[in-house]
């Protein structure tokens, strides 16, 4: 199997694992989800790390760190803003609020304001 | 075993999006994501031949610090601006990427794979930032349509695919194809715009939505022409799960895509223009009567809309409830699937207010409760309680479900103005003998009412 095949092997399956995933969300954790998997393309960010370490030229340099800065963005923003609105569901809901001081994974604390 | 990582990363995920889809796993589920996200990001540092780690490094902290201090800040009204944004950087950043590997692909479909995430991701970015701008209401929220519309668009979209084409047939480098791929790009920009310019009012997360899926698309094809396995699995889990929400969120409003996507194209119906013609006779009433026929209810329901979250109402609303629920009302709060700027927007804005959760009540169980109901309070929600979806064709929220409260006993709205809501249709209910109008400032109105009922 040639490496574009392989690829394109794991692109059809990703897709249906991606369908199969959510088939069952009810519409209040719509946003969320939307929100969460905003975050997850994220990842951008690898492949404009990517790029930026093999730039030859100053040009090339300073777009791929554009490229950085826009899908950091992305990444930390996105998981972020997910993680308040989900501070806000469930049973624990009120007191989550008041003892918000979990560290989510990219270090940011509990909202305050 | 950097490959080993990257199978971590997407395994997290998957997991994440698995964990989003249900109420008690969704937080877990979105750390769980990001940390699969942290993961990636310090592996790929190990690549061989990396350079420029310094400038890398201070581009990842930036985007942190902007990132998470605005994702920290933000209103949560502003929320759904903000996906919108951080969406459409993605889809720039995927965009910025394909361009740069260009001249670098061997061909093929490989080539043909960074040409789609070129226009692709610039349709997504310009796309997103109009539909910030249309949340942000820095423009009208409705749909824009000119004359030729559908043509322009079909017109620029042939343009953009044309110009990939050259630049595939120019094999990705030299002078020509370089040329054609910022010729693509621009015209891509103006795509986004056409493609969102359409849509409007309650249609426009949904968009966010179908953007989200396409952005998603464009990681994949850049992970495809970058050889990198996780980007190629995130980015097709991304367009897969996100296309399979947008018909969700679609379903849930009632609505097909299509006629999201080209309704505002084809339906130029006379219902759906907001008659600004004659001024018909309402019934305004003063924050006493309210309390009044509040306090001396046995039921009312409270359905909150867009105008209860942007007047930071959210509080007195809950402080009017509990004072009710204390003289012995039962109070409900009626939730529309779309009240708020997207779906489950106004659980968040109420959870945050700590609302008790069994307070709120779906769309579908409370409709049948409404007959029986005193006394709804509409708060500064216009569009989802509004008749026109039910009984008139041409209008173009015609088929959305909607809170039915016109079957409640009176129905008291909280308005600012007798501005027509976020899809700018007039509602019939306003002028129904049962109705009556308090105007002002949400928080202001329920403010003096929960002053009033105290006074009872």
């Amino acid at each position: 199997m040639t490496e574009g095949m392989a690829l394109l092997t794991i692109f059809v399956l990703a897709a249906f694992v991606g369908f199969e995933v959510i088939s069952k969300v009810s519409t209040t954790l719509h946003t969320p989800l939307m929100s969460g998997a905003n975050a997850i393309h994220g990842v951008i960010l690898v492949g404009a790390i990517l790029v930026a370490g093999r730039a030859d030229t100053t040009g090339e340099l300073v777009v791929a760190l554009v490229a950085v800065v826009l899908a950091t963005l992305n990444m930390v923003g996105g998981f972020v803003v997910t993680d308040r609105m989900l501070e806000m569901f469930g049973r624990g809901a009120r007191s989550a609020r008041s003892s918000s001081q979990e560290k989510s994974a990219d270090g940011g604390s509990g909202e305050a304001a | 075993m950097r490959d080993f990582a990257y199978l971590v990363s997407a395994v997290c995920f998957i997991l994440a999006l698995k964990g989003l889809s249900s109420p008690r796993t969704a937080r877990n589920g979105n750390l769980v994501g990001a940390g699969g996200a942290v993961l990636a990001v310090i592996v790929v540092f190990t690549t061989d031949g990396l350079n420029h780690i310094l400038p890398i490094l201070v581009a990842v902290a930036a985007g942190t610090a902007v990132g998470a201090v605005v994702a920290r800040r933000v209103q949560m009204t502003a929320m759904p601006q903000l996906v919108a944004i951080f969406n459409g950087v993605g889809g720039g950043a995927a965009a910025l990427v394909a361009l740069l590997e260009l001249a670098d692909t061997d061909g093929g479909l490989s080539l043909a794979a960074a040409v789609f995430s070129m226009i692709v991701g610039t349709v997504s970015f310009s796309g997103s930032m109009l539909t910030f701008a249309k949340l942000q209401e820095l423009m009208t929220g409705r749909p824009v349509i000119f004359p030729g519309g559908p043509f322009v668009f079909g017109g620029t979209l042939a343009v953009a695919i044309g110009l990939g084409i050259v630049v595939y047939v120019g094999g990705g480098h030299g002078m020509a194809a370089s040329a054609a791929a910022v010729a693509a790009v621009l015209v891509s920009l103006v795509v986004g715009v056409l493609f969102v310019l359409p849509v409007g009012g309650a249609d426009v997360p949904i968009v966010i939505s179908l953007l989200n899926a396409f952005t998603g698309l464009t990681v994949a094809a850049s992970g495809y022409v970058l050889s990198n396995t996780l980007l190629i699995v995130a980015g097709t889990l991304v367009g897969a799960s996100g296309t399979l929400l947008t018909r969700l969120m679609a379903a849930a409003m009632g609505r097909s895509i299509s006629s999201i996507l080209f309704g505002a194209f084809t339906a130029r119906g006379p219902a759906g223009a907001a008659a600004g013609g004659e001024a018909r006779p309402v019934r305004s009433v003063g924050p006493e009567d309210v309390a009044i026929l509040l306090g001396y209810a046995r039921k009312v329901v409270v359905v909150p809309g867009y105008g209860l979250a942007v007047a930071q109402a959210q509080h007195t609303v809950r402080e009017l409830a509990d004072l009710l629920a204390a003289r012995g009302v039962t109070v409900s709060y009626g939730i529309h699937p779309v009240a708020g700027r997207m779906p489950g927007h106004m659980n968040v804005l109420l959870a945050e207010a700590n609302v008790p959760y069994d307070q709120l009540v779906e769309m579908d169980d409370i409709n049948p409760e409404l007959p029986y109901t005193d006394v709804v309070l509409v708060v500064g929600a216009n569009d989802v309680v509004n008749p026109a979806a039910k009984t008139s064709p041409g209008s173009p929220i015609y088929g959305m479900p909607i809170i039915e409260v016109g079957e409640a006993g009176a129905v008291v709205f909280l308005k600012r103005s007798m501005r027509p809501g976020f899809a700018g249709i007039e509602n019939e209910l306003m002028y129904d003998p049962k109705t009556m109008l308090l105007f002002g400032d949400a928080k202001e109105s329920l403010a003096k009412v929960v002053a009033a009922v105290k006074a009872l």
